[in-house]
């Protein structure tokens, strides 16, 4: 991989939550175009990893590029996001969630728009909704839809925008294995359409290696009996699925196998 | 079944409504009459007719004094106190209330300040305000407003931080700018929350209304009771309590109707009172 090729840099991250580690050592350095799962045990730190990505938490030490240039300290329309909840605005219809960006954009005062700017605006938002198959629910509000469709809605909200990167923090969490694979589909789609970057924190081993191009595995490796909170979590592996061979993934596979409290709650 | 699950009908959960309102007019209509029975000029307990007779007097007879119909001149001027005092509290809520809950800044400055201003029993500051601003209009309104705004304040500052992290980030991350946010996510957020405040301040609001209007008022509703409290006349003051109550309980109405109207969105879930 070419320097010009990576997009995320991470480099020497540490994150303290009061003199706590909960991340150490993290050096990474991600391509444009990859789509990166992380996995790991709960309150291994990867959902912190990944609001570090968003700058909704700062590193303690260390710091993160994006294109060669230090992430701003708070979030920005470059990086997209995605959460498990909470992720569309209530007060706003399907369509008024997916105009709002627009309008953000081309109205500075108001932060809306009317007549012909609005109609103008429609039409990039009735692509998205036939996309999304949400077209006959656009006049509805979030809470009278699905959590499948809900969760369709913030990842078009969030890619309307166009950002460098989109994160997702455990999107699907929350929804049942049939809606899954069908987000799984549209994602997929999406993430090749656009050619997107794509940071996705899962609790789902099957998922990550299902959508990723890359896998990075969170886990504690250091501990001392004694101090059960001296060492943070890192990055134990950092498997490259587009060429995975069936010994490493058989590999992580055994590895999470012997880890009964990780991953896979679902 | 047990009684937790036992839902009534329609016709019975309104026959059941209008049951205790039913049973306090019998039971005053009993007490009224044997208190009669013993002295028919009885002003304690006044007939039932004898109060609808004198409140069609003060609706619809001229007073002999002013020629005012004084129901309505009455309930108009309360009506403009209240309204200009909580209105004047709600615009202090939206700005300083919203301020304070999405500011960080502005929250350590104020937000101590406003916790301690909101305890002082507003009804003691009243000798305060008619120093002031005199005995006139002035320091009615501005006693609904003392009473009404810091609470006002507190649970819009509070609505606004109830909206999830989540929102103001993703609003953040679709280039947003904190006025843009204001406009589209924050205010929209909270006016729903704000008109229950409003609601719940309307309570305070009525007995601040009635008690600086009992003080020191030539007109008002709380100053017509008052008045005539010198001569025993509950004929009177019985028709204007219900009469400002039926007044509360049509604004409250009226604005859960409107929140309910403009903000669809907040009443998809479960009853509101």
């Amino acid at each position: 991989m070419s320097a010009q090729d990576t997009l995320i840099s991470a480099q020497n991250i540490e994150k303290y939550y009061d003199q706590v580690p909960v991340l150490e050592r993290i050096n990474i350095d991600v391509e444009k175009g990859a789509f990166c799962t992380i996995v790991g045990a709960s309150g291994c730190g990867k959902s912190t990893f990944l609001r570090m990505l968003l700058s909704q938490e700062l590193p303690t030490r260390g710091q993160i590029l994006l294109d060669g240039e230090k992430l701003p300290d708070e979030p920005t329309a470059d990086r997209g996001i995605v959460f498990q909840k909470y992720s569309v605005f209530p007060h706003l219809t399907v369509e008024g969630n997916l105009l709002l960006s627009q309008e953000f954009d081309a109205a500075p005062l108001t932060g809306k728009l009317f007549g012909n700017a609005k109609k103008a605006a429609l039409d990039k938002v009735n692509e998205t909704l036939d996309k999304i198959g949400l077209s006959a629910a656009r006049d509805k509000f979030p809470s009278q839809l699905s959590g499948g469709m809900q969760q369709r809605l913030a990842i078009a909200q969030a890619l309307l925008k166009e950002p460098k990167i989109l994160l997702l923090d455990e999107p699907f969490g929350a929804l049942d294995p049939g809606i899954r694979l069908d987000m799984h589909e549209l994602l997929l789609a999406l993430w090749q359409d656009l050619n997107m970057t794509i940071f996705m924190v899962t609790h789902d081993l099957n998922e990550a290696f299902k959508l990723g191009t890359r896998m990075l595995v969170f886990d504690k490796i250091r501990h001392d009996p004694h101090a059960p909170n001296a060492y943070g979590a890192t990055i134990t592996y950092d498997l490259n699925i587009a060429s995975c061979t069936q010994s490493n993934s058989q590999d992580a596979e055994m590895y999470f196998a012997k880890a009964p409290n990780s991953t896979e709650e679902t | 079944m047990r009684i937790i699950n036992q839902k009534p009908s329609r016709s019975l959960a309104l026959f059941l409504g209008i049951l205790p309102f039913i049973a306090l007019v019998v039971t005053y209509a009993i007490a009224s009459h044997y208190r009669r029975l013993d002295n028919p000029a009885d002003k304690l307990l006044p007939s039932i007719e004898q109060m609808m007779a004198t409140f069609y007097r003060f609706a619809f007879v001229p007073d002999r004094r002013s020629g005012d119909l004084l129901l309505w001149t009455d309930t108009l001027d309360s009506l403009l106190r209240l309204g200009a005092g909580i209105a004047i509290a709600t615009l202090l809520a939206l700005i300083i209330g919203i301020a304070i809950g999405f500011i960080p800044v502005v929250r350590s400055a104020l937000a101590p300040f406003l916790a301690s201003f909101s305890l002082i029993p507003p009804i003691t500051v009243l000798p305060i305000l008619f120093i002031i601003f005199g005995l006139g209009e002035v320091s009615k309104i501005a006693l609904i407003v003392f009473g009404t705004a810091p609470i006002m304040m507190r649970s819009t500052a509070q609505a606004v931080m109830d909206i999830p992290r989540e929102m103001i980030i993703k609003a953040e991350t679709l280039g947003a700018s904190v006025w843009q946010m204001l406009m589209r996510l924050v205010i929209p957020q909270t006016m729903p929350k704000l008109i229950s405040a409003i609601r719940l301040a309307l309570v305070p609001g009525w007995i601040f209304l009635i008690s600086a209007e009992a003080i020191a008022s030539t007109s008002g509703l709380g100053y017509r009771v008052f008045l005539v409290r010198r001569y025993l006349a509950m004929d009177v003051i019985l028709p204007y309590v219900i009469w400002i109550t039926l007044l509360a309980f049509l604004i409250d109405r009226l604005l859960l109707a409107l929140s309910i109207r403009i903000f669809p969105w907040h009443h998809l879930e479960g009853e509101s009172l």
